[in-house]
């Protein structure tokens, strides 16, 4: 980004349309400092032309070699030996990547023994399936798993490459992007291909979700992200659809982490992302026992009980129930917010979900902003009288 | 026990409004903090030095002002901070960040741990800490919430939450851990840590302090490029239900059932 100081009025247009406070205005002129990240914001808010928007970066890759990078990569994570939800989401969304690059879609699996999994990752719509079996690969760890995703990059260098951001994907994904040195783009909830260079372009949500920002990676390879779980839909699978396997092998390391034993939760895991249905409540529930409403109501419409930040932080409700930017993201037939005010970090987390009914005192709660269906009114009142029509309407 | 802690200056971003004339963010007012999931790194870091000995240097990356949340670490009990400031870190995404910074450790010198939050709020990437790791070439271990430490130069013991449960797990020294939630939280600086924090030196670097190549440092540096900032989407169209709490409770069923979440009530 350049400023041209003869065109500029110091209006200060620009400083206020920047999202990271990184121009100033020093004698009557706009000065760009260490905090840009050139996003170009205020080239489309100066009205003088002042403002050249552009990349500083200039470490410009060897296009033939980048071209040389093929294909989109899903990275398929395993649940007790069968895929996650999150990596069939992936290969519904990696499909319609590699349609519009008109490139192949390809799995990667790392396990032990996980052949069977084959014909599920082609029904769900990958040409390629690059499998590497080995006892090793049992279980996840972050130095073996690595170094197989680093030989296997090396070796047939996609352009692409997909990870879900659970725990162990955002474990993995930044250790394989640091040692191949490419960039990789954290947490994305859009995923489409630049018109203009052809690039995947990279959208997530920044600033506790205030605003979004897409993100390319035009000169390194493979380019990388991780996507949260529930933000794409898997596809309708194609039993009839088939693939290539590719057995790969790769070379034997050891781990510098041991593993010693795995602890289950004791209490019943609070499965938010497969919820049809949510209930979740906010500080306008007002006292942490009125928090028994919303599990009764959750209860009794068979779904899970979400909470926002607020009450967690304040102590009302376990982290693990948190809805939002920085606890899970959710798209539920139906969510229904009580007390909910919708801190943008929490719409981040909930607004794709099908139906949003809100309950709050306030109307000009911003959770009205994003749900389908608003009552005004107290949550202690609207709640018990729900109860009631469901438990008459059910009887 | 020697530990380095990652610290990041972040804009509280739970405290930002969106102007809802121009739909862009409102940056006035609002405070800079210590990255909150730093605070636990930096508690866990200070649990482990007052049981074993040791020191703690709070390490930072970013502009001159950062050194406000060095002071404030300071004032918690670190022993040393350590702010990496210049134009030519600036603009950095994740791996030219964590370049910067395992030079700086680099710098420091001998360490054993390296503590990081799980990540920055304003970012939310949780990219910098691995990322580190890897330039550093020393195990990491994401996401620990507990580290139980042995004699010295015994592998340390490490709980890691994990997305069922917990796993335990071992690693000898030097390893680098990133850290969500550490025991009941993060201590409260004490009257002798604040007036200690005002008289102690933040150690500034800038890029000619540490061995770098600048062609991958800073904005210049980094694979990815922001294309374009935007407002999240706003749906319009609440259908607001009128009547009290019992006609509004009616009105939500009915759509319940049209939606057959409930039964259609024969």
């Amino acid at each position: 980004m350049k400023i041209n100081s003869e065109l500029c009025s110091g209006c200060g247009a620009c400083a206020a349309a920047c999202p990271f406070g990184a121009l100033v205005i020093k004698g009557n002129k706009a000065e760009k400092t260490d905090a840009c990240t050139d996003c170009g914001a205020c080239a489309s808010a100066c009205s003088f032309e002042a403002i050249q928007a552009g990349s500083g970066s200039d470490n410009g890759g060897d296009a033939h070699d980048l071209n040389s990078y093929k294909g989109v990569w899903v990275y398929l994570e395993l649940k007790d030996r069968q895929l996650r939800g999150v990596a069939l989401e992936l290969l519904a969304q990696g499909r319609k990547l590699a349609d519009e690059m008109g490139q192949e879609l390809a799995g990667v699996l790392l396990g032990d023994n996980v052949a069977d999994l084959a014909n599920e990752v082609f029904a769900n719509g990958a040409d390629r399936l690059y499998l590497v079996e080995d006892p090793c690969y049992g279980r996840y760890d972050a130095d073996q798993y690595t170094a197989a995703m680093t030989e296997l990059i090396n070796t047939y260098r996609p352009a692409v490459i997909l990870l879900g951001a659970t725990h162990n994907g955002r474990d993995l994904a930044p250790r394989v992007a640091a040692r191949i040195k490419t960039g990789l783009t954290a947490d994305c909830t859009g995923l489409s291909i630049d018109t203009e260079t052809g690039l995947v372009a990279w959208t997530r949500p920044a600033f506790g979700g205030n605003i979004m920002a897409t993100i390319l990676c035009p000169n390194h390879r493979p380019q990388m992200g991780t996507v949260r779980p529930r933000v794409f839909k898997r596809a309708e699978p194609d039993c009839g659809r088939t693939g290539t396997i590719v057995r790969a092998k790769t070379k034997a390391t050891t781990s510098r982490v041991k593993w010693i034993k795995s602890i289950k939760s004791l209490k019943e895991s609070v499965n938010l992302e497969d919820a049809e249905i949510i209930v979740a409540g906010g500080r306008g529930m007002g006292k942490p026992e009125s928090f028994a409403l919303v599990s009764e109501l959750a209860e009794l419409l068979g779904g899970a009980v979400g909470a926002s930040r607020a009450v967690v932080d304040a102590g009302w409700m376990p982290a693990d129930h948190q809805v939002g930017q920085t606890g899970k993201t959710v798209a539920p037939r139906v969510y229904i917010a009580c007390g909910i005010s919708g801190a943008i970090q929490h719409l981040a987390g909930m607004q794709g979900s099908d139906v949003i009914v809100a309950i709050n005192r306030d109307a000009s709660a911003p959770i009205f902003t994003v749900a389908h269906y608003g009552i005004v009114g107290d949550v202690n009142e609207v709640l018990p009288a729900l109860i009631n029509e469901i438990r008459c309407a059910t009887a | 026990m020697k530990i380095v802690v990652c610290v990041k200056q972040v804009p509280d971003t739970t405290e930002v409004k969106i102007d809802p004339k121009t739909n862009t963010l409102m940056r006035q007012g609002v405070p800079s903090i210590v990255n909150p999931h730093d605070k636990h790194a930096l508690e866990m870091a200070l649990s482990l030095r007052d049981q074993l000995g040791g020191s703690v240097t709070v390490l930072s990356m970013g502009p001159m002002q950062s050194q406000e949340a060095l002071r404030e670490c300071l004032a918690m009990g670190a022993d040393h901070a350590v702010l990496l400031s210049d134009r030519a870190f600036g603009g950095a995404d994740t791996l030219a960040t964590s370049y910067t910074l395992a030079a700086g450790i680099r710098k420091i010198g001998e360490f054993d741990l390296i503590i990081c939050g799980k990540q920055a709020i304003d970012g939310d990437t949780a990219q910098v800490g691995p990322e580190m790791a890897e330039h550093l070439g020393i195990p990491h271990i994401t996401y620990a919430s507990q580290v139980e430490a042995g004699a010295d130069g015994a592998p340390v013991r490490v709980h890691r939450d994990g997305e069922e449960g917990t796993e335990i797990l071992e690693v000898k020294l030097p390893v680098l851990l990133t850290v969500t939630h550490y025991g009941d939280g993060p201590r409260l600086p004490v009257v002798k840590g604040i007036r200690r924090a005002f008289r102690a030196e933040v150690d500034v670097w800038s890029v000619n302090d540490v061995e770098v190549d600048r062609n991958v440092l800073g904005l210049k540096g980094s694979p990815t490029q922001v294309r374009r900032i935007f407002s999240p989407d706003k749906r319009c169209g609440c259908e607001m239900i009128p009547g009290d709490a019992c006609a509004a409770a009616s009105v939500v069923a009915t759509k319940l059932r049209e939606l057959r979440i409930i039964g259609v009530g024969s």
